[in-house]
């Protein structure tokens, strides 16, 4: 591994994805990426008695499913990398009890999913280890609850809110070896803390987005490269609000993020036209982890897209500080994957 | 730009630069210099604002047809029971709040609400929808400490400054002379 610049970090012997999993929730099961997901469940209960518990469900089935697409036994798996959105990320450390392997658990809101496949590349690509397993996960019914009110409590939200996803999404990293047609994990940039002092939750979008230009800015920077080298360049979940917004940020950055398609993982999760409970768009953890180990990689082995960067974004709030009038903390991770047939 | 580019391919080639077309605030200052002031004007024009005339006249009609359903009720009481209309009241909103609960309960009246807006929250089917709402999702953590504790989560604010409004106006009554009928 090789540090460019100040922020991100290449990894040399490019590492490459073994298998990743998408499961998600009926609601993402009715949007246009549904014959990309693994699995979807019918009900948001997922057969469970708590919200909790079926989080943690959603997470076991991903994980299970993306160490069986990696034509791996789980006791092959070395290490595992997850997080997730409650307190104390018990979705994340309660599936790893099934898994018993070595465990990190992070947390960086929904950057969660870059920043734990950066951290299980970086231990792959540094020799620490064989097979590493990143997940994350997020369900409507267990954010709702922990973040804002009751799931059957009737308030109405502002046309700036975004619904968070039930899903969860797990890749399985493992050594390259040369085997062509391989995704590779390339390079990662990890993110700064931003806050530019917007206090409302239900405007996340807007928090979040200097997050994701000054990482989408720093990559550049660090790499050399410019935005025309992906094919694709997809933030996590800024959605109407703050796409829009990290688009004239990045122009005033002098990024010329015209040579590339720039999109966000929560508006191509739901249809926006038809699905309009979904206000602004989808937002959580699950959101960048299964549009990307979903609907991405299936795109990439099919040849339609080479190089693809992932900026998950990730707003630092709890529910105590922003009643404590705090502004919100916002960080974003980059990721950038390549398809095959690329060594330099 | 560094010398080695060590993961870029034989086949990149630099993407020709078309001119940028964005939206633009005005706002000239890039993000290492910005303020939050800065921010905030730059982030404004995107952010849309909540309708207010809409959700007023929505929760006109949805609130004022929470009150005719309310009436009709209370017409039946005194018409089938032969009630006088003070005696009808408390079974009316007796049958409000069982209506909520039954809505919140099948996950119908949040969905009513996001268009109602405070048309279903002020009537009392909206504390009732508060109460009920809690205390279902707080199921899973007990009887005791998951629905007891957590019942009022929403309600008890409500309660809290409705009883102190009441004890200001009530001590104001009393030494204006007000009242006292009864």
């Amino acid at each position: 591994m090789e540090q460019l610049g100040s922020q991100t970090w290449l990894y040399t012997t490019r590492p490459i994805i073994l298998g990743a999993s998408a499961v998600v929730g009926p609601e993402e099961g009715e949007g246009p990426l549904a014959s990309d997901f693994d699995f979807i469940y019918d009900s948001l209960e997922m057969g469970e008695k708590t919200w909790e518990k079926a989080e943690r469900a959603l997470f076991e089935k991903a994980a299970k499913l993306a160490i069986m697409n990696a034509k791996l036994e789980q006791e092959q798996l070395e290490f595992f990398v997850g997080g997730d959105l409650m307190n104390q990320i018990i979705s994340s450390s309660f599936a790893a009890r099934k898994l018993s392997v070595p465990y990190l658990g992070v947390f960086g809101a929904c950057s969660t999913s870059m920043e734990s496949l950066a951290i299980a590349s970086m231990i792959v690509d540094s020799g620490g280890g064989k097979y590493a397993l990143a997940g994350t996960s997020s369900h409507n019914c267990t954010v709702e609850k922990q973040f804002r009110y009751p799931t059957e409590y009737g308030s109405q939200k502002p046309p700036t809110a975004q619904y968070t996803i039930t899903g969860s999404g797990c890749a399985v990293v493992g050594r390259n070896d040369g085997s062509p047609g391989a995704i590779h994990v390339v390079s990662a940039t990890i993110g700064r803390i931003m806050d530019l002092g917007l206090t409302d939750p239900f405007n996340m979008g807007a928090a979040m987005a200097p997050a994701a230009v000054d990482t989408i800015t720093a990559h550049f920077r660090d790499t050399g490269l410019s935005p025309g080298y992906y094919d694709l360049i997809v933030t996590g979940d800024l959605a109407s609000v703050g796409l829009p917004i990290a688009k004239e940020l990045l122009a005033k950055e002098g990024i010329p993020m015209e040579q590339t398609t720039f999109n966000d993982c929560g508006l191509l999760i739901y249809d926006m036209d038809k699905q309009k409970y979904v206000i602004a768009g989808g937002s959580g953890c699950g959101c960048s982890a299964t549009v990307t180990y979903g609907h991405l990689l299936k795109r990439m082995r099919k040849g339609e897209l080479k190089r693809v960067l992932i900026v998950a974004t990730g707003a630092l709030l709890s529910p105590l500080s922003y009643q404590q009038g705090e502004s919100i903390p916002c960080v974003a991770h980059a990721v950038a994957l390549e398809s095959g047939g690329d060594e330099a | 730009m560094p010398s080695s580019r060590p993961f870029l391919s034989p086949s990149f080639q630099e993407v020709s630069l078309l001119p940028v077309k964005t939206k633009t605030s005005g706002v000239k200052l890039r993000l290492d210099t910005m303020t939050p002031q800065d921010y905030e004007k730059l982030s404004k024009p995107y952010v849309p604002s909540r309708p207010v005339f809409k959700n007023c006249i929505r929760a006109f009609l949805s609130g004022g047809l929470i009150c005719v359903l309310g009436q009709g009720i209370q017409e039946a009481f005194m018409a089938i029971f032969d009630m006088t209309s003070r005696e009808a009241a408390s079974p009316t909103v007796a049958v409000l709040i069982l209506l909520s609960v039954i809505l919140t309960s099948f996950g119908v009246y949040d969905k009513l609400a996001q268009w109602c807006g405070a048309g279903t929250a002020v009537p009392v089917t909206g504390f009732a929808n508060s109460m009920c709402s809690a205390a279902l999702e707080h199921r899973a953590e007990g009887l005791v400490l998951g629905v007891g504790g957590n019942m009022f989560k929403l309600a008890g604010s409500v309660i809290v400054f409705g009883v102190v409004a009441a004890f200001v106006v009530g001590v104001v009554y009393a030494i204006m002379g007000w009242g006292g009928s009864h």
